[in-house]
């Protein structure tokens, strides 16, 4: 098992080998994802009973919840990217925290849109100062400031290593800025899954909210192995293996353009 | 050895009185923005006092940050501080001590003043005073961080408030809060407490990550 591990995790490293193997793997993910979503949102959309205190408005959460979630795992994951890259110096570890980055932000945004949209109709306005909208604000603080800093160091190598110490840094941090304004100010629902508790929902409401998280999770690997495929193409353009690829053209790999 | 550096670089500090003296005086002028911009109203003002110059405080400390190692990595004196047979991170808490001293300090000094011109109620002095004494530490850890990723960039100005205001959150919530509840005669030595907690986490971790970034800045 262990020397299994060992040697996936060396087979990792190796740009080319990363490339032919997610481009195997994102066909599954895409095709398991998108019957997670259909059914997921076709289900809390159209089937799932309304609530009882917010009417139809609660069907959000479908988009809500896995957003806010993904994009507080990917800033983990990016961090775990990161010290992976630091402290074995390795390559493609860099690679995958460097894509994760604006994936990560994006989702916060999407996060924080629902949220408004949802927050008009229950609370009656786009934005308050609650503990949960701030801490997820701030989360996009420090999504930006990862990107801002990939920005700014023209050096690949450079750049990549101060991303990692920064989202490691931002990681520990975490936690004392979501407790700091969960005491501050709160009026956000309490949190809707938890591992350790029975779920507060009725099933035929969670059933589908699980299926799009998972449907989330699915869609994001595909889109990490695709925008990570895309940064080894530019920066093994000069390998023979890549000038073979773009030579035989994209026969082999459908939907590397993705 | 560090205490050589220590002296040096205290030395030097007090050399360029200017540079002591800027960020103080821009702590005051953005203090005093608000009751021209907002309302001169002592009732209104004494209730915003606490933020107003813990916001003050953090822009202060963040235009002090560059002065941090800037001017020994142009020189190279910071190259050859790295390769000190003291580990890196001692250095960087030196540095950070200077900095505190130089730039950090005062503002606890001088935010009584403030205080006193936005109408700060009495009771909000003591936990100001003590909540800057914990925090401003921090502020000058946690920028050796940002300092230290940034010093090398011609363009590092302007990217360190993004990299280093989202942790300086908590600081601020706390530290306010803490005024807040001095103001309304409550307890504030849970917010302390919570200060120090902090504070004794970035004094382990910061001075660590601190040494890794200036390592990579100085890897070219």
């Amino acid at each position: 098992m262990w020397t299994r591990l060992k040697r996936l995790y060396h087979k990792m490293g190796s740009p080319k080998w990363f490339y032919e193997i997610t481009t195997r793997w994102s066909k599954w993910f895409m095709a398991v994802g998108s019957i997670l979503m259909l059914t997921g949102v076709v289900w809390g959309l159209a089937f799932a009973p309304a609530d009882y205190l917010q009417g139809n408005s609660f069907r959000i959460i479908y988009i809500h919840v896995p957003a806010s979630l993904l994009s507080q795992s990917a800033y983990i994951m990016m961090a775990v990217a990161g010290l992976v890259g630091l402290v074995w110096n390795m390559k493609m570890s860099f690679v995958v925290g460097k894509v994760i980055a604006p994936i990560g932000a994006s989702l916060a945004i999407l996060s924080l849109l629902t949220g408004a949209i949802w927050g008009k109709p229950t609370w009656g306005t786009w934005w308050v100062w609650d503990a949960r909208l701030t801490s997820m604000l701030i989360l996009l603080f420090l999504y930006f400031g990862v990107i801002a800093i990939y920005n700014a160091i023209e050096n690949d190598e450079m750049a990549n290593k101060a991303a990692a110490v920064l989202s490691i840094v931002g990681s520990i941090n975490i936690p004392v800025i979501k407790y700091s304004v969960e005491w501050w100010n709160t009026l956000h629902q309490s949190a809707t899954i938890t591992l350790t508790k029975k779920p507060t929902m009725a099933p035929e409401m969670f059933i589908p909210l699980m299926l799009t998280i998972l449907g989330f999770y699915c869609w994001f690997a595909v889109w990490v192995f695709a925008r990570t495929r895309n940064e080894i193409l530019f920066k093994e353009r000069k390998t023979n293996w890549v000038k073979k690829l773009l030579q035989n053209g994209h026969k082999k790999t459908t939907g590397a353009q993705l | 050895m560090l205490m050589a550096l220590l002296k040096r670089d205290l030395l030097l500090a007090f050399r360029s009185r200017g540079d002591l003296l800027n960020p103080l005086m821009f702590f005051m002028m953005v203090a005093s923005l608000f009751p021209l911009a907002v309302s001169p109203d002592p009732q209104f003002l004494g209730t915003i006092a606490a933020g107003v110059i813990w916001v003050g405080a953090l822009l202060a400390t963040l235009l002090s940050l560059d002065l941090m190692f800037k001017s020994d990595y142009e020189d190279g004196s910071l190259e050859q501080m790295l390769l000190m047979p003291q580990p890196a991170m001692l250095m960087v808490l030196v540095k950070v001590l200077v900095h505190w001293l130089v730039a950090g300090l005062p503002l606890a000094f001088i935010a009584p003043l403030l205080g006193l011109m936005l109408g700060l109620p009495n009771g909000g002095f003591m936990p100001l005073v003590l909540s800057l004494l914990l925090a401003t530490p921090i502020l000058s850890l946690l920028g050796a961080i940002g300092a230290g990723l940034t010093v090398g960039l011609r363009k590092g100005g302007m990217l360190m408030p993004l990299l280093i205001l989202p942790l300086y959150i908590p600081v601020l919530i706390f530290a306010s809060s803490s005024v807040q509840a001095g103001v309304q005669g409550s307890d504030y030595l849970g917010h302390m407490a919570f200060l120090g907690a902090y504070l004794a986490l970035t004094l382990v971790v910061a001075p660590v990550a601190a040494a890794a970034a200036l390592r990579i800045s100085l890897a070219r």
